[in-house]
């Protein structure tokens, strides 16, 4: 029997090494996986690479990561903002490496390391100082900037509904890099807020199809719920 | 001797048609959306995947997944679909929208967009999504104010600030005025009341074209 629920947050990053590349969904709060963060932020590991959109809110999740010095990389495409303190202060104390990718790209190289494309060119950044050093090329008149997949050794992404295949769906805009981490990653870890017998979602609506999730958190499973 | 940010938001609602697909970027920009009717059925796009927004209704409670792209609580109008992040860029760079609305720092006579990095080293530096909007929607308009807080024209023949985009702005609304971009630079389309032709010529830091324009 396929059953990709574990029991508890901790058992789900316990395998997350030193050093590991690792794709974090969400934009601003919407979607992010605060708890699974909290959860590799007491498991220990450090020098990880992070790729999410934004750099962390408040103290918890991503920024109490970056705040722990557990952080050596972040790819996103706006880490700034009002409740950024935490990415700031690293920043400026020279505390992490930052690349800034702007955000459809971001998007479009994980969907390119998910399905297996060795890259594209998109028209975004061309002219500007993030096409720098980077290939280019005029197609039809228009110039283009070519740009790798980036993939990650695990996704830690927050959903709404999943069954033990791993099917899920999300809630509202909190999709957003969801889908696309799953895909990107070796190992794609979800939260979930509701957990649904197999054959109870309508194939029709599952938008992250199974394949491409490694296991399932319930969020209940830590107070002893069952679905 | 000038329009208030709220008459140059309506001055931009007037000018984007009934049925268009928009996407209002942070800061002046979202403000634009207060200024359509719901029998418009203008369209607004917001990049991390919603087309359908719209203000949220007074007393309404906000929801921590329904956001704009300044992370603050919108609603969804009736016909509003939900989109992963791939999607929402493709609309985007595919040229599915027909406008866009951004602020800037600087853009120049030929179109070209400066604004999301002052260029300065100890700041990271934050694009968001401007570089693909710059070069996906239709048509750019910029919402800006005419002049920096130190009397700078933000309107320049070329920007001294990192670009977002080669070429990109179709028409900018100032405080001042209302200016295309055209192939042979600036050409006033309107002046704001009490703003004389001259007087537009005179704080704008590049070549303005005023033949025909009206005073609004």
């Amino acid at each position: 029997m396929i059953d990709k629920f574990v029991a508890t947050r901790a058992e789900a990053v316990a395998d997350i090494p030193d050093g590991a590349t690792v794709l974090v969904s969400g934009f601003g709060t919407s979607g992010q996986p605060v708890e699974l963060l909290d959860a590799l932020a007491e498991q220990g590991a450090t020098g990880l690479t992070i790729v999410c959109n934004n750099g962390g809110t408040g103290e918890s999740g991503l920024a109490r990561l970056i705040r722990l010095g557990r952080v050596a990389k972040l790819i996103a495409s706006y880490p700034r903002g009002a409740n950024a303190q935490a990415f700031e202060d690293a920043y400026a104390k020279g505390a992490l490496e930052y690349e800034c990718v702007p955000q459809g790209t971001l998007a479009e190289r994980l969907r390119a390391a998910g399905g297996g494309l060795g890259g594209f060119f998109t028209p975004t950044g061309y002219g500007t100082p993030l096409a720098e050093g980077k290939e280019t090329r005029v197609i039809d008149g228009r110039g283009y900037v070519f740009e790798t997949p980036l993939g990650g050794d695990f996704a830690l992404v927050k959903a709404a509904t999943a069954d033990r295949w791993g099917n899920l769906t999300y809630r509202y805009a909190g999709r957003n890099f969801g889908p696309l981490m799953c895909m990107a990653a070796s190992t794609a870890v979800a939260e979930v807020d509701n957990r649904v017998p197999l054959g109870d979602m309508d194939p029709e609506v599952v938008v992250t199809p199974g394949i491409f999730v490694q296991r399932v958190v319930h969020d209940g499973a830590e107070q002893g719920r069952t679905a | 001797m000038s329009r208030t940010r709220v008459e140059t938001a309506r001055a931009i609602a007037r000018d984007i048609p009934p049925g268009s697909v928009v996407n209002l970027g942070i800061g002046l920009p979202v403000t634009v959306v207060e200024h359509w009717d719901a029998a418009d059925e203008v369209i607004v796009h917001s990049e991390n995947g919603i087309l359908g927004m719209r203000a949220l209704a007074p007393g309404a409670a906000p929801d921590p997944d329904l956001v704009n792209a300044g992370k603050q609580p919108v609603g969804l109008v009736p016909g509003a679909a939900i989109f992963h992040h791939a999607d929402s860029f493709a609309m985007m760079r595919g040229g599915h929208l027909d406008y866009c609305v951004l602020g800037a720092y600087q853009v120049a006579a030929t179109g070209d967009l400066a604004n999301w990095s002052l260029g300065r080293p100890d700041v990271a530096a934050a694009v968001g999504g401007a570089m693909d909007l710059a070069v996906g929607a239709k048509r750019v308009f910029v919402f800006m104010d005419h002049l920096t807080k130190d009397g700078e024209s933000r309107l320049v023949e070329s920007c001294t600030l990192p670009l977002t985009g080669v070429g990109s702005v179709t028409r900018v609304y100032t405080d001042l005025a209302t200016l295309d971009v055209t192939p042979a630079g600036f050409r006033a389309r309107e002046l704001a009341p009490g703003v004389t032709p001259a007087q537009l010529q005179e704080v704008t830091a590049a070549p303005v074209d005023l033949r025909g324009v009206t005073h609004g």
